[in-house]
């Protein structure tokens, strides 16, 4: 392939703080990668694992779920709750072979553009050696993709 | 009178309890007989895979069927069965979305096999033989059935019109169904929308549970033996995972109200997707570590630890249901280590 692998992500930004720090980002003229495609939600508080596998299986190659510095949030504590959540969802994804990469968890607050387009550049680039997450194609589907022979030492003849 | 309607169950990868739970209707199955012809029933009488290939399309009124999609005949029989029948039930929680063998999904095919007939304290194997689809033996060529690599639900095989989850489905459940089946036959009821989940309440298992409730803040979560729960207090609450809260009711909460915590086998609550994802938010939802005045360091390390005591959460949250998740299945390699 003579393109390069532009990976794509599903960002979960908060209302009050990540959604704004990408704003400040737009209006600052900040040039960072395209990849990310925002999604403003309330709280990261209210993403639902649900939505990250979904997004995963869907086609998205990573998701970054971005909130409020702890201490910050509007409703006190739900960036806390994000942060069980995520802990807890990293090792369930580990045992699903999905790599610590694909998911991250960012705090960026309403004046932190510059880190959000970082954080969003650092990502796009570690997601890029990862390749396409493709779950349909290379996982579900391996089935018929696995070629006998690699797999099944063929029993001798008696 | 009529010819009798015609009743078929058939297993694929299963456990054969779904058969037992069948016959726990007592005496109950005698009407069921008095109703139904048997068409095709390996489990209790003698039918051959050809005699149901000799039916006519529809032939069949209602087929059970229990098991999820392990191997080639597993497939093979769904699509025959499909076609020979009216009505097709993913009966129990293998058919509906794989239960525990697909928990196999969270491997390889070819770390199942090395386990199962290779590396075994109680496997005898020196030259190393694993199943082959086909072997030439001299009086021929001897065949068996191709092992997936993923096991599917039913319904990812073939089109199903009603599912009857519970592993097994609960004696009590299973005959409301064959009442709401044979009125329809018999006396022309309403049957339910095609696709409708039958057999089971639409509150949560912790609704239908006595156990006492109050506030849970978990610092540390325990397996089974490594505590004795107290009696009549939420289980989730003393530290033991209980599905409860991610789990459709219908089952009358049996396991909770003895001490053990629900495992989930009623599959996800109506309208959710993936019962993981949603046992996965109840219990960090429950974590009692971390709190707002902390540094990320500091939290990232208390809620660790508190993580660190759940020893499986994939098959854990997803028991029952890891055919039907969203992800379906691990990506793994030949070893069945992470791709």
């Amino acid at each position: 392939m003579s393109e390069t692998y532009e990976p794509v992500i599903v960002g979960f930004l908060c209302n009050w703080c990540s959604y704004r720090a990408a704003d400040l980002a737009g209006t600052a003229r900040i040039k960072y990668a395209p990849n990310m495609r925002s999604i403003r939600v309330m709280c990261s508080g209210r993403v639902e694992p649900q939505f990250i596998l979904k997004a995963l299986r869907n086609g998205a190659d990573g998701v970054m779920i971005a909130g409020c510095h702890p201490g910050e949030c509007h409703y006190v504590n739900g960036n806390i709750k994000a942060k069980r959540r995520f802990v807890l969802l990293k090792k369930m994804l580990d045992q699903l072979g999905i790599e610590e990469e694909r998911v991250q968890l960012l705090w960026a607050s309403a004046s932190e553009g510059i880190k959000l387009a970082e954080k969003v550049n650092e990502m796009t680039e570690a997601l890029r050696p990862l390749g396409p997450l493709n779950w349909d194609e290379k996982v579900i589907n391996r089935n018929n993709g696995y070629k006998a022979a690699e797999v099944l030492p063929v029993l001798e003849e008696a | 009178m009529t010819e009798k309607p015609k009743l078929a169950m058939y297993w694929s990868a299963s456990c054969g309890g779904c058969e037992i739970a069948v016959l726990n209707i007592h005496e109950k199955i005698l009407t069921v007989d008095e109703v139904f012809d048997i068409a095709f029933f390996p489990c209790i009488a003698d039918f051959k895979t050809k005699d149901v290939e000799a039916y006519p399309d529809d032939h069949i009124t209602v087929c059970l069927w229990n098991g999820a999609i392990r191997n080639s005949e597993g497939e093979e029989m769904a699509h025959l069965l499909r076609k020979k029948s009216q009505f097709m039930v993913a009966f129990g929680s293998c058919a509906y979305e794989g239960c525990i063998p697909a928990l196999s999904n969270l491997t390889s095919k070819e770390a199942t096999f090395d386990t199962v007939y290779k590396n075994n304290p109680s496997i005898d194997n020196p030259e190393g033989f694993i199943p082959t689809t086909s072997v030439q033996v001299p009086e021929g060529e001897l065949t068996i059935p191709e092992f997936y690599h993923t096991v599917k639900s039913l319904d990812q095989v073939v089109d199903v019109d009603y599912y009857l989850p519970g592993c097994p489905p609960e004696p009590h459940q299973i005959w409301a169904v064959l009442q709401v089946i044979v009125g329809a036959l018999l006396e022309g009821a309403p049957l339910p929308p095609k696709g409708s989940i039958v057999g089971v309440s639409d509150v949560a298992v912790c609704e239908e549970c006595d156990l006492e409730k109050g506030e849970k803040v978990i610092s540390r979560f325990y397996r089974p033996y490594e505590i004795v729960p107290e009696a009549g207090v939420c289980l989730l609450e003393q530290g033991i995972v209980c599905m409860g809260p991610a789990t459709r009711g219908g089952c009358g909460a049996l396991c909770p109200e003895v001490g053990i915590g629900c495992r989930g086998c009623y599959g996800p609550m109506p309208g959710v997707e993936d019962q993981g994802g949603k046992m996965l938010s109840a219990i960090a939802s429950v974590i009692g570590a971390g709190d707002e005045t902390m540094e990320d360091d500091e939290l990232e390390r208390e809620i660790q630890a508190v993580v660190d005591t759940i020893a499986d959460p994939a098959g854990t949250f997803y028991r029952f249901s890891m055919a039907h998740s969203l992800l379906q299945r691990a990506n793994v390699n030949g070893k069945g280590e992470a791709a």
